[in-house]
């Protein structure tokens, strides 16, 4: 066999292998979403699901499923999706696995944003979500321009970062105070991470930009593992790393402020997609697609803990902070025992 | 005269370092003014000497300047207690980032003192500083250990993401155990303020015996901290039992941050900037790097606290937003100016 060929198995391989786990992540997400629509108070057969779907009128069940747990549902996906395949851009990028968008403090900005419009602005709607954005990217813009200083190092940008999402936090804790009592509750959601009481208006921005940003992403994604090599090498492989990062950070940050405006930040899902996807692809760098398969899953299988496995219902960031912390630690830990680029 | 250079070198430096604790000292005395004359009602500076010498109070100022007289005193003390560990624990971790908010400390004590009261029942403040001193150090030494783990040991960028991404850890956890206890989150709320308003003289005393301890034997750490610098081959060299050094010196600052977190709840980043400030005015040694600290923190927290009481009046905002508001800063400066292969 020659080495070309060992290097077409291998490839065939690895291609089967990601074919293999995106299918069965997808089973898993549409499995997770069947439960969403059926569990609840009552608890809904899947052909009464399928019969709400295609638009027919049963009493109870198109209420229940149709304006109560199908947004819910849908924005558990979009907001996992999203969250998943920036937090594996921000993740290969850096080259970090501890440099999601929630952790060096991009989804801060789009949070304080979101806070203030609702507590000084009393803006509500599609306009939360536009100011949210524009913060979002103006955040990690800022955090891009401060860790500049020289040649790029990924290390700076996650300390600078970490700074500006404290003074991020300490704006919105400020914004918390000052405000009247009755626009709390309302706020505290872009906090907690939250997917109550969603209407599928609310998700008609998201759905747009996830239309736009994903396929971009997506079509970036073989650059993205050049970068990943170091930037002369993707130079010397004709790729120009800042015009591609620029634009790889503009479509992460998009996602992530977008789905920030339905739900607030859920804690660690950007976070924990990326690695949870490599090592399931087995693969040298995360596929962008199955990480947005596993945000998905962890958001909707954490939702469904939250409502259903306590007495008490927690939002799904509550959750998704529990069973991401243990992970975390052991990332932690295995990242700094390789060595790794940190 | 061949060692004049050095001389007039050291004796610049001692003028240096003079001026800076003579600035200190005047800083501390503007802000300990500030604290008992401003706030949601401005009373006259002749108000508040005469609430000092005064035992009954003369008139509405003199009154307001008593109130304001413990939580001054618990401002000078806290901000002391969080500068000096902030010293510390970058002296003995030789990383400029080593702050008690970002070894997690905060957050740390938070999450015992959530489950103290949630399923131990506890209520009594001496219980619940005892619980947050064990939270602190647990967390501290949890979050040094994972980011020294491989090679290069405790880098600044290993270090904050694991204090960050412990502490969002524990705080999902804090709220986990909060949220169906409406019971726990009211008592929990008095502690999470982050502030020093609500201290009394009641609760001061109990965490007193331990920031006398921590101060004492921070001061008289000092020296061998200097060895350490140097590096551990140096410092044996020296005489320096390194292995002793660091623990004494570890255990004076998570002790002074933990008891001060105990009462004050989370204050962030006063032991982060407070000792780069200090450090650029008197330069590398420690044994003025760590008493100054402490006045310097206790300045920065007190007008921390005044400038929270302008901008939030009529109520307040906590000293520790604002702390967090201009001491990120320092660590955005810390970053941008170390060299990429430092970090």
């Amino acid at each position: 066999m020659t080495s070309i060929e060992i290097v077409k198995t291998e490839r065939q391989k690895r291609l089967r292998r990601n074919i293999a786990v995106i299918s069965v992540l997808a089973v898993l997400v549409v499995t997770l979403c069947a439960l969403m629509l059926s569990l609840g108070g009552v608890i809904y057969p899947i052909d009464v699901i399928i019969r709400v779907l295609s638009n027919e009128q049963i009493e109870g069940a198109t209420f229940a499923i149709g304006s109560l747990r199908l947004p819910r549902m849908l924005a558990g996906v979009l907001v996992g999706a999203a969250f998943g395949i920036s937090g594996a851009v921000f993740q290969s990028m850096l080259r970090n696995p501890l440099a999601s968008p929630d952790i060096i403090g991009v989804s801060s900005g789009a949070s304080a944003a979101a806070v203030a419009c609702i507590l000084v602005f009393n803006l509500s709607g599609a306009a939360i979500s536009a100011v949210a954005v524009v913060a979002g990217v103006a955040t990690a813009a800022l955090i891009y321009a401060l860790s500049r200083g020289g040649s790029f190092s990924g290390g700076r940008l996650i300390l600078v970062g970490i700074g500006v999402g404290a003074m991020l936090n300490s704006v919105i804790s400020y914004l918390l105070l000052r405000a009247s009592q009755y626009d709390v509750p309302g706020a505290m959601r872009w906090l907690s991470g939250s997917l109550n009481g969603i209407r599928k208006e609310e998700l008609a921005p998201l759905v747009i930009a996830m239309v736009v940003l994903c396929p971009t992403l997506l079509c970036l994604e073989s650059r993205l593992k050049i970068i990943e090599l170091g930037d002369h090498k993707a130079a010397a492989l004709g790729v120009r790393s800042d015009r591609t990062r620029l634009l790889l950070v503009l479509c992460a940050v998009g996602l992530v402020a977008f789905a920030t405006a339905v739900t607030g930040p859920v804690a660690f899902v950007a976070f924990l997609s990326g690695p949870i996807a490599k090592r399931m692809t087995g693969d040298g760098s995360p596929s962008l697609l199955a990480s947005a398969l596993t945000g998905a899953a962890l958001t909707l299988g954490a939702d469904l803990l939250g409502q259903f496995a306590f007495n008490t219902k927690f939002p799904v960031g509550v959750i998704t902070g529990i069973i991401g912390a243990p992970y975390l630690l052991f990332l932690l830990v295995k990242i700094n025992r390789s060595g790794g680029s940190v | 005269m061949s060692n004049t250079p050095i001389t007039t070198s050291k004796r610049g430096k001692l003028k240096r370092q003079s001026l800076a604790v003579v600035f200190c000292v005047i800083a501390l005395l503007l802000g300990v003014s500030a604290s008992l004359a401003l706030g949601s009602r401005q009373i006259s500076l002749d108000d508040v000497i005469g609430g000092l010498i005064h035992d009954v109070p003369e008139n509405l100022g003199e009154t307001i300047a008593q109130k304001r007289i413990p939580r001054t005193v618990f401002g000078i003390l806290a901000g002391a207690a969080l500068g000096m560990s902030g010293a510390l624990m970058q002296a003995i971790t030789r990383n400029p980032l080593a702050d008690p908010g970002i070894l997690g400390v905060n957050t740390g004590a938070a999450l015992f003192v959530v489950v103290g009261i949630a399923f131990l029942g506890i209520s009594a403040p001496a219980q619940y500083i005892l619980l947050a001193l064990l939270g602190s150090s647990v967390s501290a030494v949890f979050v040094y250990a994972i980011g020294s783990i491989g090679g290069k040991g405790a880098t600044p960028v290993k270090l904050a993401l694991a204090g960050s991404a412990t502490g969002a850890a524990l705080s999902s956890l804090v709220s986990a155990v909060m949220l169906p206890r409406a019971a726990v989150m009211d008592a929990f709320r008095f502690w999470q303020v982050g502030g020093i308003g609500g201290a009394t003289w009641e609760s001061m005393r109990a965490i007193i015996p331990f920031l006398v301890v921590g101060v004492i034997v921070g001061i008289f750490s000092s020296p061998s901290l200097n060895a350490l610098a140097l590096g551990d081959d140096v410092a044996t060299g020296l005489g320096v039992r390194t292995g002793r050094a660091r623990i004494l010196g570890a255990a004076a600052g998570v002790m002074l941050c933990g008891a001060t977190t105990a009462l004050a709840g989370p204050i962030a980043f006063v032991g982060l900037m407070v000792p780069h400030v200090i450090r650029l005015a008197v330069g590398v040694d420690q044994r003025w790097i760590i008493p100054l600290s402490a006045i310097g923190g206790a300045v920065v927290l007190l007008f921390s606290d005044v400038i929270g009481r302008l901008l939030g009046s009529p109520g307040e905002l906590e000293a520790g937003i604002v702390t967090a508001f201009i001491g990120a800063p320092t660590l955005i400066a810390v970053a941008a100016r170390s060299k990429a292969r430092e970090i």
